[in-house]
């Protein structure tokens, strides 16, 4: 299973995220994960949020750049060595793993963003391996 | 130092008397050889019996960059191909270059006006110049070194490049005279500084060009460096470095009016405008040979002076530059139009025809940043896509316009929309004054 991730493309000045949260509070978005990547000019701000199509729509009417794409959600157990473990699996396929972050939401283990260049390939390794992976209706 | 006291001192009327007969020539060799002009003269129903002097100039049409352009690469060039020994060039608004072609003759009298700017600024045969402009198509390189072998000073052709050997060499050769860009010889300047060695260096000269250029940066340069500097300018359509040049008095750049002739234009209207007025500078070549401009239209604004000057030269003197009629930056030399950004961004899938340019001078180097709205078309999760879209915009400007541009990425939108092209531009350099 794959969940949508909300993408947002900022540039690196003063109150940006600050502007891009408010419009998403504004519109009443429940944000459950955040995580940022950026440089010295510009950030990417990726979310995982409710009603994500919702979301994009408000961004993009208020004049921000942001698109949806998939994302795996790894329930990994907690237990030492567990999240090495779901790396190791998408490696032997060969898959690249692009991005990695946790998410905050309630639930049995530690849930995980993981960003391949093959998600739908990946998750269903996972999957296969008894590995929980969550929907967009399990977040 | 005056090279050539017959010409650089002439009174006003002989002056005037050598200008209108070679006015007259180089006007029948242009209706004779080149096609285009011929053309342009009999569309406005002028034959060259009409020019009898300069007081005539005003009839003769403009000649500008859309000329040069619609002619490229030949087109103006009044002598068989074998006549001609060599081709510069510097950028223009849109793709194709402008270029300029010499022949021996051009050679030896653009070698002239270089040994009498040099002259001017002091520089003697016992001098051992450094010159530190671009070898290649640009005039600077070989137009300074050309002038400074004419004059019988030694010349080291640094070209540009490598700061730390020509620091080296100019404590190691004793160099007396350098010819750079000012914003270089500031640069120079501070590593000296840095290393210590000011003290250490023979310089007594700087004769700084290809930029424009402000009488605070001639202080810094020659309180720093203990040396005097002179301005020197030209463009290549003209000839290249040398068309005029600032003496020791610094009351504005000695145009050498035995070859060029010039005069102010207002650029709304068109029209020649009074001695002593403000507008555009226009030039007309007198005795180039290759291809020889008739009323070129520089676009650089300013005004000229034609009292004789302290230092004995009666050549007018252009005063300072006001400004350009056009939307040209000269940036660390290089001449770059907006329009040539906006052709280079328009070939790179994920950008917007929407950009802004921000000059600016840090230390004493222009910096360039463009920046460039991101297509929401191109725009993914990841990083990568984004550092991949800044290289590529930055790769294309610098085939474009030959100069490392610091790229910055922008929200969509994210720069405000003008239709004219010259808000395209935020120029914090503040060089006219």
């Amino acid at each position: 299973m794959l969940i949508k991730q909300l993408t947002v493309f900022m540039e690196n000045r003063e109150g940006r995220l600050d502007e891009v949260l408010k419009t998403l509070a504004n519109g009443g978005i429940d944000i459950l994960s955040v995580s940022i990547a950026d440089t010295t000019d510009y950030g990417v701000l990726r979310a995982i949020t409710r009603e994500p199509e919702r979301a994009k729509q408000i961004l993009t009417d208020a004049s921000f750049t942001a698109r949806l794409n998939d994302i795996i959600a790894v329930v990994v157990p907690d237990a030492v060595g567990s999240l090495a473990k779901v790396v190791a699996m998408i490696h032997a396929a060969n898959i690249n793993i692009k991005y990695v972050y946790g998410l905050s939401i309630d639930g049995e283990g530690a849930p995980i963003a993981i960003k391949t260049d093959d998600d739908a390939k990946a998750a269903a390794i996972l999957e296969a391996a008894g590995v929980k992976t969550l929907s967009d209706s399990e977040i | 130092m005056i090279w050539n006291e017959a010409k650089e001192c002439m009174s006003r009327d002989e002056i005037e008397a050598l200008q209108s007969a070679r006015l007259v020539k180089v006007v029948n060799r242009v209706y004779h050889n080149v096609e285009y002009y011929r053309k342009k003269m009999q569309e406005i129903g002028l034959e060259p019996g009409d020019i009898k002097g300069i007081e005539d100039l005003d009839k003769l049409p403009y000649t500008t960059y859309a000329d040069l352009r619609d002619t490229y690469p030949f087109g103006l060039a009044a002598v068989p191909r074998s006549e001609m020994v060599r081709v510069h060039a510097s950028s223009g608004t849109t793709g194709k270059p402008k270029i300029a072609v010499y022949t021996r003759r051009d050679i030896d009298i653009w070698a002239e006006c270089v040994a009498r700017c040099l002259s001017m600024a002091g520089i003697t045969r016992d001098d051992i110049i450094q010159v530190g402009y671009g070898y290649g198509l640009f005039t600077g390189g070989l137009g300074a070194h050309y002038g400074a072998e004419y004059l019988g000073a030694l010349v080291l052709p640094m070209s540009t490049g490598n700061t730390q050997k020509l620091i080296d060499m100019m404590i190691d050769c004793d160099v007396t005279s350098i010819a750079c860009t000012p914003s270089y010889l500031l640069h120079v300047a501070e590593d000296l500084e840095k290393a210590g060695l000011v003290d250490k260096i023979k310089l007594k000269s700087a004769i700084c060009g290809a930029e424009p250029w402000t009488n605070e940066m001639r202080d810094q340069m020659e309180a720093r460096l203990h040396i005097k500097a002179y301005d020197i300018y030209g463009l290549t359509e003209m000839m290249g470095p040398g068309v005029a040049c600032d003496c020791e008095y610094h009351k504005g750049l000695h145009i050498w009016e035995d070859h060029f002739l010039p005069e102010i234009i207002d650029p709304a209207t068109q029209k020649q405008l009074p001695k002593g007025s403000d507008g555009e500078l226009v030039i007309t070549n007198l005795t180039k040979e290759g291809m020889p401009l008739i009323r070129y239209r520089t676009k650089d604004l300013t005004s000229i002076e034609y009292d004789k000057c302290e230092c004995g030269r009666t050549m007018a003197r252009i005063q300072r530059f006001r400004g350009r009629s056009d939307d040209m930056l000269i940036i660390k030399g290089v001449n770059v139009f907006p329009s040539q950004v906006e052709a280079a961004l328009l070939t790179i899938d994920g950008t917007t025809p929407h950009y802004m340019l921000v000059v600016d001078r840090v230390g004493n180097s222009d910096t360039l940043e463009v920046q460039v709205e991101v297509a929401e078309s191109a725009f993914t999760d990841e990083m990568q896509s984004l550092e991949k879209l800044s290289k590529a915009v930055h790769d294309k400007l610098k085939t474009a316009i030959g100069l490392n541009a610091k790229v910055k990425l922008v929200e969509p939108n994210g720069l405000e929309h003008f239709d004219g092209k010259s808000k395209h531009v935020i120029d914090k350099r503040k060089l006219y004054q």
